[in-house]
C-alpha cells in the first residue's frame, strides 16, 4: 500500500511537470492550430535562463524562497520574449501557408534551439543550484519532498490562473474569438496578431515555469532536455483534448502516473513507449481526446 | 507502353545498374571512387526510396504520417536479422557464402523481401488508426508508433538492443540500393497514374466526397500505408546491411522520420521527382556543411535548421510544387503529370500565378484553372 501511494505521489509530481508544459501547447494549438514543436525547447531555455539567474544570485550558497520567485519570474520574462520573437520571425510569415509548412517551420525552430543551445551552452549537462533546501515529509508511510509538492501546487495554481485569463479577461475573450475564427475575429476589430503574440508569450512563460520547476526537482539540465519531455507534454495535451485547459492537466497527470507506474514494474525499459501506447488507445476510443469536443464533419 | 518496350527498358536499367555497381564497387581501370563519396551516394539512394515511398501517403493520399523511421526500423531489423541468423544456411543451400556475389544476392533478395513483408504488416497496423484520425492527430499517432517500435527494439537483446545491431554483415551494394530506388520510383509513379492513385488523390482532396463517390477510403488508405511501409522497410534493410553502418535505435528515432518528411516538403509534397530531388539535396547538404562545422563546432545543424525555416517562409510548396520532371516538363514547364481531382488550399495559393490551362486534361481533373 505504501509503495502504491509513493508511486502515486511520484506520478503526480512528474505529471504536474508534463501538465505545465502541456498547458502551453494546448493554448498555442487552441488559438493557431499549430503544433509548436519548439515548445519543449523553450522549456529547456527556461531551465537555462533559471540556471544563469540562480548562479548570478548565488542561490546555491544562500537558498531562499524569494530568490526562487525572482529566478522563476526572470526565466518567464526571458522565455516570453523568446516566444514573441519566434512567433514574429518564424511562425507569422508562414501562417497563411499550408499546415505542413507551419509544422516544418516549427520543427526547424526546434532544431535551431536544440543545436543553437548546444553551441551556446555546450552539450554537456549542468547542475542546477539548489535554490530551496530539500526537505522530506512522510505522509501515511510515503516519502514526499517539498519540491515535488511545490511543483504540484504551482501546476494547479497556473491551471486556474490560465482558466481565469482565458474565460474572465478581455484578452482571453479575444483569444477565444481568434481561436473560433481568426478572420471573423479580425473583422470584429480584434488585433489578432497581438492576440497570437500574447498567446505565445504566455505559453512560453508557462514553459519557463516548467523548466525551473523540473530543474528544482531533477537538477540536471542539458540542451536536449526539451526533446522527449516536450513530446510527452504534447501527447498529454492531445490526450486530454487539445485546446482544453483542464484536459491538458488531466492528460499530463495521466501520463505522469502511467510512467511512474511502469517504472516501478519489471517493464521499466518500456517507459518511453507507454505515453504513446496510451495515446493511441485513447484516441481510437475518443478521437478528440478525453475532454475534447468531437468535431462534426460538414458535408 | 508496350510490353516489349517495358521489358527492354527494364533490361537496360538492370544492365546500367550492374555496370554502375561494377564501377563504384571495383572501379574501372585506374578509376576508383572515393569511399566517402561512395557512402554519400549510397545514402542518397536509400533516402530516395524513403522519400518517394513516404510521398505515397503524405503526398498522394494526403494522410500526414511522420513515423517513417519506424517502418524503416521494422524492415531493417527484420531483414538484417534474416541475414545475420539465417544468411549462412540460405547461402549454403546454393553452395555459396553470404559474402560471395551469388550467395549474397540471394540472401539479400530473401532478407529484403522478409523485411518488406514485416514492414507492410506494421504499415497495415498503423493504417487502421488513420481510418478514424486526421491531420495532426494522425501525425502524432504515427510518430508514437515509430517511438514504440524503437523502444521495443531497444529491449530485444538478439538484435543488439541499445548498442545497435553490430553483427550486421555489409552485403549491400550499389546494385541493390539503386535498383530498389528505381523500383520504388516506378511503383509509385505507376500507382499515381492508376485508378488507385486517382482514388488516393480524391481522398486527399475531400475524404467525405470520396466516400460519397463510392470510393472505399478504408481500403485505399490502409493499402497506401502498407505499400509505403513495405518500401520503407526495404530501405531499412539496405541501410542495415550497408558497410559499417549497423542499425542503431538512436538513428531511427522521430528526428529521422522528420528528416524524411522534410525531404518531401523540400522537393514538393505530391511530386515524385520532387521527392527524389529533396532526398538528394538533403543528403548532400549536411555533408556539405561539414566545412562550417570544422570552423564553428555544432554550427552545421544550426545552419540546417535556419535553411529549413527560410525555405518554409519563402517557398513553402517546395522546389517542384506538385509538378513532375519529365520530357513534357521540358517542353511545357508548367504542366502537371499527375492529375489531381480536387486541389488543396495550399496548392491553390502556390500555383495560381501564370499557369496555362492544361488542354489535354478533362474538366475536373486539372486542379486550378
Amino acid at each position: 500500500m505504501d509503495t502504491v501511494l509513493q508511486q502515486v505521489i511520484n506520478g503526480l509530481s512528474l505529471g504536474a511537470i508534463y501538465a505545465l508544459i502541456a498547458l502551453g501547447y494546448t493554448m498555442v494549438y487552441g488559438v493557431l492550430r499549430l503544433i509548436n514543436f519548439a515548445h519543449g525547447d523553450v522549456y529547456m531555455l527556461g531551465a537555462f535562463a533559471g540556471y544563469f539567474l540562480a548562479t548570478a544570485l548565488d542561490l546555491d550558497r544562500h537558498p531562499s524562497v524569494l530568490g526562487t520567485i525572482v529566478v522563476t519570474m526572470g526565466a518567464m520574462a526571458v522565455c516570453a520574449g523568446v516566444g514573441i520573437v519566434i512567433e514574429r520571425f518564424a511562425y507569422r510569415p508562414v501562417r497563411h501557408h499550408s499546415r505542413l509548412a507551419s509544422l516544418i517551420t516549427a520543427i526547424g525552430v526546434s532544431l535551431l534551439l536544440e543545436y543553437g543551445g548546444q553551441v551556446v551552452f555546450g552539450a554537456s549537462p549542468r547542475f542546477f543550484p539548489q535554490m530551496i533546501r530539500s526537505e522530506t515529509y512522510t505522509i501515511a508511510g510515503a516519502q514526499v519532498t517539498n519540491q515535488s509538492l511545490l511543483v504540484i501546487a504551482v501546476a494547479v495554481v497556473v491551471m486556474f490562473g490560465l482558466e481565469f485569463v482565458v474565460h474572465r479577461t478581455r484578452i482571453g475573450k479575444a483569444m477565444r474569438a481568434t481561436s473560433y475564427n481568426l478572420n471573423v475575429a479580425k473583422l470584429m476589430g480584434i488585433n489578432t496578431d497581438r492576440v497570437i503574440a500574447f498567446t505565445f508569450a504566455l505559453g512560453s512563460a508557462l514553459a519557463a515555469v516548467g523548466g525551473v520547476m523540473v530543474a528544482l526537482a531533477i537538477p540536471r539540465i542539458d540542451p536536449l532536455m526539451g526533446l522527449m519531455t516536450g513530446l510527452k507534454a504534447f501527447v498529454a495535451a492531445v490526450l486530454g483534448g487539445i485546446g482544453n485547459i483542464p484536459g491538458a492537466m488531466i492528460g499530463g497527470m495521466l501520463i505522469g502516473l502511467m510512467e511512474t507506474g511502469i517504472s516501478a514494474t519489471a517493464y521499466s525499459t518500456y517507459r518511453d513507449a507507454v505515453a504513446f501506447a496510451v495515446l493511441i488507445v485513447i484516441l481510437l476510443v475518443r478521437p478528440s481526446g478525453i475532454l475534447g469536443t468531437p468535431v462534426t464533419e460538414k458535408v | 507502353m508496350s510490353l516489349l518496350r517495358k521489358l527492354t527498358l527494364g533490361a537496360v536499367t538492370i544492365a546500367a545498374l550492374i555496370a554502375l555497381n561494377q564501377l563504384f564497387e571495383h572501379g574501372a581501370g585506374d578509376f576508383r571512387i572515393n569511399p566517402y563519396y561512395a557512402r554519400i551516394l549510397s545514402l542518397i539512394g536509400i533516402n530516395i526510396t524513403l522519400a518517394v515511398s513516404l510521398n505515397l501517403i503524405n503526398g498522394l493520399a494526403g494522410q500526414f504520417s511522420i513515423g517513417h523511421a519506424g517502418f524503416m526500423a521494422v524492415g531493417g531489423y527484420t531483414a538484417t536479422y534474416v541475414t545475420v541468423y539465417h544468411g549462412a544456411p540460405i547461402a549454403g543451400l546454393l553452395g555459396s557464402r553470404v559474402v560471395d556475389p551469388i550467395g549474397g544476392s540471394v540472401v539479400m533478395l530473401i532478407s529484403l523481401s522478409v523485411g518488406a513483408i514485416a514492414a507492410a504488416l506494421a504499415g497495415f497496423g498503423v493504417g487502421i488508426p488513420s481510418l478514424r484520425l486526421k491531420g495532426d492527430y494522425l501525425a502524432i499517432v504515427t510518430l508514437g508508433f515509430g517511438e514504440i517500435i524503437r523502444v521495443i527494439i531497444l529491449n530485444v537483446p538478439a538484435v543488439g538492443g541499445a548498442t545497435g545491431f553490430t553483427d550486421a554483415i555489409p552485403i549491400t551494394n550499389f546494385f541493390w540500393i539503386f535498383g530498389v530506388a528505381v523500383l520504388t520510383v516506378v511503383i509509385v509513379v505507376n500507382i499515381a497514374g492508376s485508378s488507385f492513385g486517382r482514388a488516393l488523390s480524391t481522398i486527399r482532396g475531400d475524404e467525405i466526397a470520396a466516400e460519397a463517390m463510392g470510393i472505399s477510403t478504408t481500403r485505399y488508405k490502409v493499402l497506401a500505408f502498407a505499400i509505403s511501409a513495405a518500401l520503407a522497410g526495404v530501405a531499412g534493410g539496405l541501410s542495415g546491411q550497408l558497410f559499417a553502418n549497423p542499425l542503431n535505435p538512436q538513428n531511427l528515432n522521430f528526428v529521422r522520420s522528420i528528416e524524411i518528411v522534410v525531404m518531401i516538403v523540400l522537393g514538393g509534397v505530391g511530386s515524385t521527382s520532387g521527392a527524389v530531388l529533396g532526398a538528394t539535396l538533403l543528403t548532400i547538404l549536411p555533408e556539405a556543411l561539414r566545412g562550417v562545422d570544422q570552423q564553428f563546432p555544432g554550427l552545421r545543424m544550426v545552419v540546417y535548421a535556419l535553411l529549413l525555416i527560410l525555405l518554409m517562409i519563402f517557398r513553402p510548396q517546395g522546389i517542384m510544387g506538385r509538378r513532375e520532371f519529365g520530357w513534357s516538363w521540358i517542353q511545357r514547364p508548367t504542366r502537371t503529370r499527375i492529375p489531381t481531382v480536387l486541389s488543396d488550399v495550399s496548392d491553390h495559393r502556390s500555383h495560381t500565378g501564370n499557369r496555362p490551362v492544361d488542354r489535354r486534361s478533362t474538366l475536373g481533373e486539372s486542379d486550378n484553372q
